[in-house]
């Protein structure tokens, strides 16, 4: 019986204002060529400055997978030539990354799973190629963004658990604001190291590069199994190489694209432009400090503590903004299935129809509040203060404003009697009649205090104070 | 007096030379020495300036030092064509005080040599005796500032290529402390080892300009406040106090050389002199001694480090952003064609040696050894510098070496006596050469090396000598 093992090595685009070595802007553009610095084209006599934001990042990353954090920040250069390096030289980690030796533990299936961090290190991006017809276009944008590289243990042993490790990484950099993590625009790449084994040893390890999408990571891994499965199977278990391939997406296979001997020799060496930086501990703890809860601990509490189902936690938990509100409904006193209930229906309804953030709403968990505690007390129906809450979504105001004086109902013990005193008054001969027997008449206060309020009297209080008014 | 920029400012300000006679007879003087020394690529038509310390001083800037929109060729093929859209610190100082740049100086090609011989405008001769070399890297910087062309010129510096030409031209060759003055916009060598500094005819020039290009430079992350270090005060308020100076006498000892040249015993001879001279005056020169072996290592480590940081500095150099452009179907092939045709022989030769010691199983025998060796090297100097005010050596065997290559061969019994200058540049340590006299009646100079951040304490020594020496503001062919 032959048991696959995976690693992988996720490439994330970082989020920044600028790139991690120059003062252009690090953003998405559909443009080419407008977000480029000097520095990013490799003009002779640049040198590299380093974001600080980013490092800060970086080191919140690193305690995030629990990582040993060097004492000094320093960087290596990994040379090589390819048209899309303009420096012909890659400013990455290798010596001493921002973080080693870590572990993070993940929410896979109805259990939780702990991956082993080999390291975690910083560096720059690549242009981007395009290939049109038989020309190729370097696009520098992306020359000079950060990015940070993830390698894990190999630890893995389904495609399920490599897609839970990289949906639940994505979360994580957009829980802790390190990147949108958005596969549609190129931010998450992957390398996929695949062996396979009947004993304890690992097997030959085949490196798959560049794997540019989750649904791509699945292909490849249930290819490489196969591939390598058949190989083993037919006795020809020596053809497997230690080598690197390729996804090829018009064929749906790996190819081959150099093995371990024709490996690049990088030269790495210490980059000298950048002085070693001094990790003061008191900024890690500082770093530590301010990193939020995390989606599996907030899970956690969805489940165990709120009695929540994991569909619904895991609804709740898709977008940070969307869980932090919910979470601020509870700490307000909100039922946190009734607060669920709201969000996942209500408010995401809405958010998903109009392509929407819940940050732009005016509907703040206290006025949700608000508009519970009000049916709570009998104030408002559920239709109503359904209809309220869609209001407020839709025109962007406060529920209270769909909720005024005219338009509520009134439940109000002391005005319903002084309204119902005066129809009584005013219907003295009724009165007599239904007090010498004509008790169908009670309908008709009814209807005379609903014509008095325009029908916003609360029904079951008024028959209530009515009936109680009428033995008296 | 001491300084020949003061002596501009002060006829200028007396009315004696109108701006306008100053940058007339500067260019006479910049065509003169191109057509004698070939010292500039590219002459500048001066243009007045309205303010600054510097206001109206011409000067030459080496051409490895990024100007916008002035051709900046680092003496390359590989960048012939090249004019930068962004200016280097250094240039955008000088500036901003007014200095006028009239030329920008032939190198060898990227800074790699020490002969002048290698940029692709031709070698460039030494004022002296244009049958000799002018030395080098900044080989154009010392050859116009030797021949009077102008005041000041910048260079840098990442073995001794201020300190050599410096030496072979008469005149002052000063690089600060490492990371005093910015290095963006400036070609790379070796980044390690680079710095910039300056060539000037005084030490109080050389005060005076560094004072303006010095200072923490956020573009360049190496670079340091240096507020507290004021060179032209010190000078001005030099106390002349007793100073303590050291020598290796593995270099100094005529009985270290088994057939010491005429020269080298000329050399020798003035070195020992200058020692008398100086305790004179109070500066006590005292014997030490470097162990041979770690000696005899500084060229090699020297190569070792600067070749392997100079194979990954210019890999920049394919001709796909900037540069001439090399027709092929194969990106590969393009870059190739492009280094192939760009670069010349010496500049291959130290690329291939730079890659080779950095490749995986060559790393820790070459590359990280030198590290180790430059770093033992640089403890041994910190701990003289803990009893000593600075090292002082001959810059070399002997004056200028030949144009003629046949006649210009190092022997292995001198090369240490070559290539100590380095030690400067291992440390970062501040480091000045001015003008020891002559030998066959051409110019030689002594290399004064101090502790990191100690530039003031340097340059006072450097002036109390050269005020002793006499050679203050000497012009190739006798004094201006």
């Amino acid at each position: 019986m032959y048991i696959p093992t995976i690693g992988i090595e996720m490439h994330c685009e970082m989020k920044s204002f600028s790139k991690v070595f120059s003062k252009a802007r690090n953003t998405y553009s559909e443009e080419a060529n407008i977000h480029v610095a000097v520095n990013d084209i490799a003009l002779p006599g640049i040198l590299p400055t380093l974001n600080k934001e980013v490092l800060r990042k970086s080191i919140m990353v690193a305690s995030i997978l629990n990582c040993e954090i060097p004492e000094y920040f320093f960087f290596d250069r990994k040379n090589y030539y390819y048209p899309d390096l303009p420096k012909g030289y890659q400013i990455t980690q290798t010596h001493s990354p921002v973080g080693v030796n870590g572990h993070i533990t993940i929410p896979y299936q109805d259990e939780e799973l702990d991956v082993l961090i080999h390291d975690i290190h910083l560096e720059e991006d690549t242009a981007q190629l395009e290939h049109i017809k038989d020309s190729t276009y370097i696009n520098y944008n992306r020359a000079g963004v950060p990015l940070l590289e993830l390698v894990t243990g190999p630890c893995f042993h389904t495609k399920d658990e490599v897609v839970a490790f990289i949906e639940y990484i994505r979360r994580v950099y957009q829980y802790a604001d390190i990147s949108d993590a958005d596969v549609t625009k190129g931010q998450i790449r992957c390398d996929v190291n695949i062996s396979l084994s009947d004993s304890d040893n690992l097997g030959t390890r085949v490196e798959v590069k560049n794997v540019n999408s989750i649904s791509n990571v699945v292909a490849v891994i249930d290819y490489e199994i196969k591939r390598q499965l058949d190989l083993l199977e037919s006795g020809r278990g020596e053809k497997i190489e230690q080598e690197s391939r390729r996804w090829d997406e018009e064929s749906c296979t790996t190819k081959r694209m150099r093995s371990k001997e024709d490996a690049i020799d990088y030269r790495y060496f210490v980059e000298p432009n950048i002085p070693k930086i001094k990790i003061d501990p008191q900024y890690v703890l500082e770093i530590k400090k301010s990193i939020p809860v995390l989606p599996l601990e907030r899970l956690r509490t969805y489940l165990n503590d709120y009695g929540l189902t994991r569909v619904d936690a895991n609804t709740l938990l898709k977008e940070k903004a969307i869980s932090d509100y919910f979470n601020q409904c509870v700490t307000l006193g909100i039922e946190p299935k009734i607060a669920m209930n709201w969000i996942t229906v209500t408010i995401m309804g809405f958010l998903n129809k109009e392509g929407k953030n819940i940050s732009n709403i005016s509907l703040l968990p206290e006025d949700l509040k608000y508009v519970i505690d009000k049916i709570k007390d009998g104030s408002i129906s559920s239709k109503q203060a359904k209809e309220a809450v869609l209001a407020s979504l839709e025109q962007n105001k406060k529920p209270q404003e769909f909720m005024k004086e005219e338009n509520t109902q009134i439940s109000d013990e002391a005005k319903l009697t002084e309204i119902i005193e005066s129809i009584l008054e005013k219907n003295t001969s009724q009165v007599e009649a239904y007090h010498s027997g004509k008790t169908n008449l009670f309908q008709f206060f009814v209807g005379q205090v609903m014509k008095e309020t325009k029908g916003l009297a609360n029904p079951v209080k008024t028959r209530e104070i009515l009936e109680k008014k009428l033995q008296s | 007096m001491k300084s020949e920029i003061l002596k501009i400012k002060e006829r200028i300000q007396n009315g004696e030379l109108t701006v306008q006679d100053l940058f007339q007879n500067t260019m006479k003087s910049v065509l003169e020495n191109q057509e004698k020394c070939n010292s500039f690529v590219t002459i500048l038509d001066p243009l007045e300036t309205s303010s600054g310390n510097l206001q109206n001083i011409p000067y030459a800037l080496k051409d490895n030092i990024s100007t916008k929109g002035i051709l900046t060729t680092g003496s390359s093929n590989t960048l012939k064509n090249y004019i930068p859209v962004y200016d280097a610190t250094v240039y955008q100082k000088l500036k901003e005080v007014g200095a006028v740049c009239i030329g920008k100086t032939v190198m060898d090609e990227f800074g790699l040599g020490a002969t002048g011989t290698t940029g692709h405008t031709g070698v460039v001769k030494n004022p002296w005796d244009e049958s000799l070399q002018a030395g080098g890297s900044s080989a154009g910087s010392a050859a116009c500032v030797a021949a009077g062309v102008v005041p000041f010129a910048i260079g840098t510096d990442t073995g001794d290529s201020i300190r050599k030409p410096a030496a072979y031209c008469g005149i002052v060759g000063y690089k600060p402390t490492y990371g005093m003055i910015s290095r963006y916009g400036v070609y790379p060598f070796a980044s390690s080892l680079d710095h910039v500094g300056v060539l000037t005819r005084s030490v109080y020039d050389a005060a005076l300009v560094v004072d303006v290009i010095k200072g923490k430079d956020e573009k360049d992350m190496t670079s340091f406040d240096s507020s507290s270090i004021k060179l032209v005060d010190a000078l001005n308020n030099q106390k002349k106090e007793p100073k303590k100076l050291f020598y290796f006498k593995e270099l100094v000892h005529i009985d270290s050389y088994e057939n010491p040249s005429e020269e080298l015993k000329q050399t020798l001879k003035q070195f020992e002199e200058l020692k008398e001279k100086a305790s004179e005056l109070g500066i006590l020169i005292c014997e030490e001694s470097l162990s041979r072996e770690l000696l005899e290592a500084i060229p090699s480590v020297y190569t070792c480090i600067s070749c392997a940081e100079a194979t990954s500095n210019l890999s920049n150099l394919t001709g796909i952003i900037f540069g001439p452009q090399e027709e092929s179907s194969d990106v590969f092939e393009m870059i190739k064609e492009h280094r192939t045709k760009g670069f010349s022989p010496l500049i291959k030769r130290r690329l291939v040696i730079g890659s080779y010691v950095l490749q995986k199983e060559n790393q820790e025998k070459y590359f990280l050894n030198a590290q180790r060796v430059r770093n033992l090297i640089v403890q041994k100097m910190n701990a003289f510098f803990e009893q000593y005010d600075a090292l002082i050596l001959p810059c070399s065997e002997r004056e200028a070496k030949s144009l003629n290559p046949k006649e210009s061969v190092t022997t292995s019994d001198t090369m240490v006596l070559e290539n100590h200058m380095a030690i400067g540049n291992f440390g970062g340590f501040p480091s000045i050469t001015i003008p020891n006299g002559f030998v066959n009646g051409l110019p030689i100079g002594v290399n004064l090396t101090a502790k990191v951040k100690d530039d003031e304490n340097l340059l006072q020594i450097a002036a109390r000598l050269e005020e002793m020496l006499g050679l203050c503001g000497q012009v190739a062919g006798g004094k201006k």
